[in-house]
C-alpha cells in the first residue's frame, strides 16, 4: 500500500455470522481518504452486511471498525453519523408521506441540533431551509419539492436517497447500490451527476454493473468468500486472475 | 399558490425559492377554518338549548383524542392504554381536591405533571417493541392500573369513586356551578391553551422529526436522529395532556372513578381518533363532535343498542375512510375547489 | 376444603376452553398476520347455538357442538370472504379497530335477540355433578373439558404435523409471499385454516357456555385473555397457544383462590414481561 495515503475507514479483523452461518472471518479493509472507492462481489457476498457493520445498524463478533484511526465498534449508528459516516440503501429508505423540501430541512435540522426545537415553527429555521433548497436545486429536485416523495418519478426518489445523505456533510459517504432499479443509461447518468456531486467527499459505493464500477471508482475491492481478495485500482483488479475467477468467472 | 409579489421582478429560480421558503410559514399560519372552529365552540355556549354539559364533555373527550393524535397521529406509535394516563390524571386532581389542596389551575398542572412524569417512564421502556407486542403492553400496562385503583377501595373508593373532592372556584372568583357553565369555560379556556402547545410542537422541528420517524425510522437513525429520546418526550407530552383532560373532567364534576382509567376508555378514545382523522390536531375534536352526539342521540333512541351503531360506524369508516372523517372532507373540498 | 390438586385441576380445565378458544386466532394470527378480535364474538355465536338447540329444540347437549362447531366455521368463512379479506396486510390497529366494531355490534345483537341475562344450559345427567377419581372430588363436566380438550389438542397437533392441510398451512405460516410462489392456493388455505379456527372458537363458546355463563359481554369478558395467550405463547404455535392458555387458566383460577386480592396483576405483569423479553411469544419464532 502507498504510505502516504491516509486511510479515513478502515476495518481490522471483521468477524460476522448469523445464526451459524459465517459471512466475514477475518475481514480488513482500508479506505484512503478522497478516494472513489467501489466495493464488488458476487450475490451473498456480503456488501450490505459490510455497510451495515460500518454503520453500526450490525455489531460484529469480534474485530473492529476504526474511523480516523479510533476504534468505533461500540458507538450507536447515531454517534457515527454524528462522527461524519452517512449511508443511503439499496432500497428507498425515504420519508414517502413528506415531501422532498421538508425531508431535506429536517435531514439539516438533525445535522445541526435543531431537531429538539419544539417551540417555534420550522418557518424560523431560516439557515436550513435556504441550504435545503440549495441543496435540492444542485441535485435538480426543485421541481418537486413540494410533491409527496411516494409521488416523484423513480430516479428521482434515487437522487433524493443520495442528497439526504449528503446533505449531512459526511466525510464518508456509502452509497448501496445507488443505481439500483435504474436502466443503463440512467444509471450512467445518476453516477457522472453523483461524481459531480460528491466532488470533495469520500464515497464508498457497492455497484453490480461493472461498467459503472469501472469508469466511476478510482480504486475497486473485491468481496468474496468471507473476505476482501484484492483491493487495487480498476486496471488492475479488471486483470486480476483470482477475480477473474471467483467474480468475473472468465 | 401564493401571491404574486408584482413589484420584484423575480427571475424564475427566486421565485421558486420564495415560494418554497413560504411553504413552512404557510403551513404554520392560521387557515380561516381554524379560526371559525374556536369561535364556533364559543359561540355554542350562547346557542339556545344548548346541552352545555355534553359540550363540555366534548372538549374533554377532543383534548384526550388529541393527546394520542401526537402519539398515534404524528408518531405512528398505537397505544391500547391510554386511558391510563387520563385516570392518572383524573385521580392525581382528585386525590388534590380531597386532601385540602384546592385550587384548580395548580391541581391541573400538578396533575399534568404527574401523567407526564409516569407517561415519560412508559416511553422509555415501551419503545423497544412494536405491532401487536407493544398492542398488548399498553393494554396491559392500562388493565394492571384498572385493578389496582379498582381495589384499593380504602384509598381510591373502588367502583363507588373518590367521594368528596372540593375544587375552589377558579381564579377565586367563578364557582363550579350545577349547570356547567364555569365548567365549560374552564375546560374551553384549557383544551384551547393544551392546543396551542400541541400546535406549536407538531409544526416545530420537534414535529418534524416526529414526522419523519413515524415515515421512515430506519432513515432517521441514519440522519443520526436521537429517536429514543424523541419517543420518550412524545410519549410525556402526550401522557401529560391526557392528564390534563383526565384532570379537567375530575374537576369539572368533582368526582373520579375508576371508569375514568378502565380500557373501554382506551377503546372509546382510539374510535374517536380514527373517526376524526390522525395527524390534524382537529380531528380528534371532530371525532369527538361526532362520536359524543352520536352516543347521546342513539342512547336515548335506544339504551341497550345504541353500541351497535359506533360499532357500525368504526366498521364503515376503517373499510372505506381510512384516513377518517376530516381528511376525506379535506381532499372532497380540494376536489371542489379544483373544479 | 378444596385441596391444591382440586384446584390445578379446575384451571386445567379452564386453560383448555381459553385454548379451544384462541387456538384458531393463533393460527390465523400467525398465518395472515390478521389481529381478529372477533373471534371471542364467534365464541359467544357457539355458546348460543347451544342454548337455542338445547334449550328451545329440546335436542342433546352432544348434538349441540358439532352443530356450533359447523355453523360458526360457515359462519367465519362468510365473514373473512365478506369482510377479513380486505384488511390482509394493513396494520394492526386497523385490524383491532375493525374487529373490535364487529364485537361492539356482536354485543349489541346477541343482547336483541337473547336479552342481557346469562342463559340457562341443562346438562345432561351423566355430565352433572361430581365424581372422585384418585381420591378427588371433581365435576364431571370439568372432566368432560379436560378429556376432550386433550383430544382436540392431540388432533390439532398431529393434524398440523402430518396432514396435507397442515403442511401447507405451516407453509404458510412459515411464509406466505413462497408458500404462493410454490404454487400453493394461499387464499383457498387462508379461508379453509379460518373457517376451522372460526368453528373451534364456536366449539370453544359451546363448551364454555355451561361452565363460564354466556351474555352478550361475553366476548369483552375473554376477548383479552385470548389475546394474551395468543401473543405470550406465540402466533401461529399450537403448542405455545396450548402451554400459555392452561397457564394462564391455572393462575387465573389459583390466583382467584388464593391471592383474590392480587386480581390480574400476576397476568398481566407476565404478559408485559413475556412481551418485552420476547415480541413474538415464547414459542415464537424470533426475526
Amino acid at each position: 500500500m502507498n504510505a502516504a495515503r491516509d486511510i479515513v475507514l478502515a476495518t481490522r479483523n471483521l468477524r460476522m455470522a448469523f445464526g451459524g452461518l459465517a459471512v466475514f472471518d477475518n475481514l480488513n479493509f482500508e479506505l484512503g481518504r478522497g478516494e472513489r472507492h467501489a466495493i464488488i462481489g458476487p450475490n451473498g457476498a456480503g456488501k450490505t452486511t459490510f455497510v451495515s457493520l460500518v454503520t453500526g445498524l450490525l455489531t460484529p463478533i469480534s474485530g473492529d471498525v476504526e474511523f480516523n484511526g479510533a476504534a468505533i465498534t461500540r458507538l450507536s449508528p447515531q454517534q457515527r453519523v454524528k462522527a461524519g459516516i452517512a449511508r443511503t440503501f439499496q432500497i428507498n429508505t425515504l420519508f414517502r408521506g413528506l415531501n422532498p423540501l421538508e425531508s431535506m430541512v429536517l435531514a439539516l435540522c438533525e445535522r445541526d441540533g435543531r431537531s429538539g426545537q419544539a417551540v417555534t415553527s420550522v418557518s424560523r429555521e431560516k439557515p436550513q431551509i435556504d441550504e435545503a433548497l440549495a441543496m435540492l436545486e444542485r441535485f435538480g429536485l426543485q421541481e418537486g419539492a413540494l410533491t409527496l416523495t411516494d409521488m416523484l418519478p423513480y430516479g428521482q426518489q434515487r437522487l433524493l436517497e443520495v442528497a439526504l445523505a449528503l446533505a449531512l456533510k459526511p466525510q464518508v459517504l456509502l452509497l448501496d447500490e445507488p443505481a439500483a432499479g435504474l436502466s443503463t443509461q440512467q444509471g450512467h447518468e445518476l453516477f457522472s451527476q453523483l461524481v459531480e456531486l460528491t466532488a470533495g467527499t469520500t464515497i464508498l459505493f457497492i455497484e453490480h454493473d461493472m461498467n459503472l464500477v469501472f469508469r466511476y471508482a478510482e480504486k475497486v475491492s473485491v468481496l468474496a468468500a468471507g473476505s476482501m481478495v484484492v483491493q487495487d485500482t480498476p486496471d488492475n483488479v479488471r486483470n486480476h486472475p483470482r477475480v477473474r475467477e471467483v467474480y468475473l468467472g472468465v | 399558490m401564493t401571491t404574486l409579489d408584482t413589484s420584484a421582478p423575480a427571475t424564475g429560480k427566486e421565485a421558486a425559492r420564495a415560494k418554497f421558503a413560504g411553504y413552512f410559514v404557510g403551513l404554520s399560519r392560521w387557515k380561516i377554518g381554524e379560526v371559525l372552529f374556536w369561535l364556533a365552540l364559543v359561540g355554542a355556549y350562547f346557542v339556545p338549548d344548548m346541552n352545555i354539559i355534553l359540550l363540555g364533555h366534548i372538549l374533554i373527550w377532543g383534548l384526550f383524542a388529541m393527546s394520542l393524535d401526537l402519539l398515534l397521529g404524528y408518531r405512528g406509535i398505537p397505544s391500547l392504554g391510554h386511558a391510563g394516563f387520563f385516570g392518572i390524571g383524573a385521580y392525581a386532581a382528585g386525590f388534590l381536591g380531597k386532601y385540602g389542596w384546592t385550587e384548580p389551575i395548580s391541581g391541573l398542572l400538578f396533575a399534568m405533571a404527574i401523567a407526564g412524569a409516569v407517561g415519560l417512564v412508559t416511553g422509555r421502556f415501551v419503545q423497544r417493541v412494536h405491532g401487536v407486542a407493544l398492542l398488548m403492553v399498553t393494554l396491559s400496562l392500562n388493565l394492571i392500573l384498572y385493578d389496582a385503583v379498582h381495589r384499593a377501595t380504602d384509598v381510591t373508593g373502588g367502583d363507588d369513586g373518590l367521594q368528596g373532592i372540593v375544587i375552589d372556584p377558579v381564579l377565586g372568583l367563578f364557582r363550579f356551578d350545577i349547570f356547567g357553565k364555569t365548567a365549560y369555560w374552564y375546560a374551553l379556556i384549557v383544551t384551547f391553551l393544551l392546543f396551542l402547545v400541541a400546535r406549536a410542537l407538531v409544526k416545530s422541528p420537534f414535529g418534524l422529526s416526529l414526522l419523519g420517524a413515524r415515515e421512515n425510522t430506519r432513515r432517521m437513525i441514519m440522519l443520526g436522529a436521537p429517536i429514543e429520546r424523541d419517543v420518550s418526550f412524545v410519549f410525556a407530552i402526550s401522557a401529560a395532556l391526557a392528564g390534563a383532560a383526565g384532570a379537567l373532567l375530575t374537576q369539572t364534576t368533582q368526582f373520579v372513578a375508576p371508569s375514568a382509567l378502565s380500557f373501554d376508555r382506551s377503546a372509546d378514545v382510539l374510535v374517536i381518533l380514527i373517526i376524526g382523522g390522525t395527524a390534524r390536531l382537529y380531528g380528534a375534536f371532530i371525532g369527538a363532535i361526532i362520536f359524543l352526539f352520536m352516543r347521546d342521540w342513539l342512547a336515548a333512541l335506544s339504551p341497550v343498542y345504541w353500541y351497535f351503531w359506533i360499532g357500525l360506524l368504526l366498521v364503515i369508516v376503517v373499510s372505506f375512510f381510512r384516513r377518517g372523517v376530516l381528511p376525506t372532507l379535506e381532499t372532497l373540498l380540494q376536489r371542489l375547489r379544483a373544479r | 376444603m378444596t385441596s391444591i390438586a382440586t384446584v390445578l385441576f379446575n384451571g386445567v380445565a379452564y386453560g383448555m376452553l381459553l385454548f379451544i378458544m384462541s387456538v384458531g386466532l393463533s393460527v390465523t394470527l400467525g398465518m395472515m398476520n390478521f389481529v381478529n378480535l372477533a373471534q371471542a364474538s364467534f365464541s359467544m355465536f357457539g355458546g348460543y347455538i347451544v342454548v337455542l338447540v338445547v334449550q328451545r329444540l329440546g335436542l342433546p347437549f352432544l348434538v349441540s357442538l358439532p352443530i356450533a362447531f359447523i355453523i360458526v366455521g360457515l359462519f367465519s368463512i362468510v365473514i373473512e370472504r365478506l369482510v377479513f379479506r380486505h384488511f390482509y396486510g394493513t396494520d394492526d390497529l386497523t385490524q383491532v379497530l375493525l374487529t373490535i366494531g364487529l364485537v361492539f355490534m356482536s354485543i349489541s345483537t346477541a343482547s336483541y335477540f337473547f336479552g342481557g341475562t346469562y342463559q340457562r344450559i341443562d346438562m345432561p345427567a351423566w355430565l352433572s355433578g361430581q365424581r372422585d377419581i384418585f381420591g378427588l372430588t371433581l365435576e364431571r363436566y370439568r372432566i368432560f373439558i379436560v378429556v376432550s380438550g386433550a383430544i382436540l389438542s392431540l388432533v390439532l397437533i398431529l393434524g398440523l404435523e402430518r396432514t396435507k392441510l397442515g403442511g401447507m398451512v405451516r407453509a404458510c405460516v412459515d411464509n406466505p409471499r413462497a408458500a404462493n410462489g410454490c404454487g400453493l392456493n394461499t387464499q383457498m388455505i387462508f379461508a379453509v385454516t379460518f373457517a376451522i379456527g372460526g368453528g373451534l372458537a364456536g366449539l370453544g363458546g359451546a363448551l364454555s357456555a355451561n361452565l363460564l355463563g354466556i351474555d352478550p359481554n361475553f366476548p369483552l369478558r375473554y376477548l383479552v385473555y385470548l389475546l394474551i395467550i395468543v401473543s405470550v405463547g406465540g402466533m401461529g404455535t399450537i403448542g405455545g397457544t396450548l402451554i400459555a392458555a392452561v397457564t394462564l387458566g391455572v393462575a387465573d383460577v389459583a390466583g382467584k383462590y388464593y391471592f383474590p386480592s392480587f386480581g390480574g396483576f400476576v397476568i398481566y405483569a407476565i404478559t408485559i414481561a413475556v412481551m418485552l423479553w420476547r415480541p413474538r411469544g415464547l414459542l415464537g419464532r424470533t426475526a
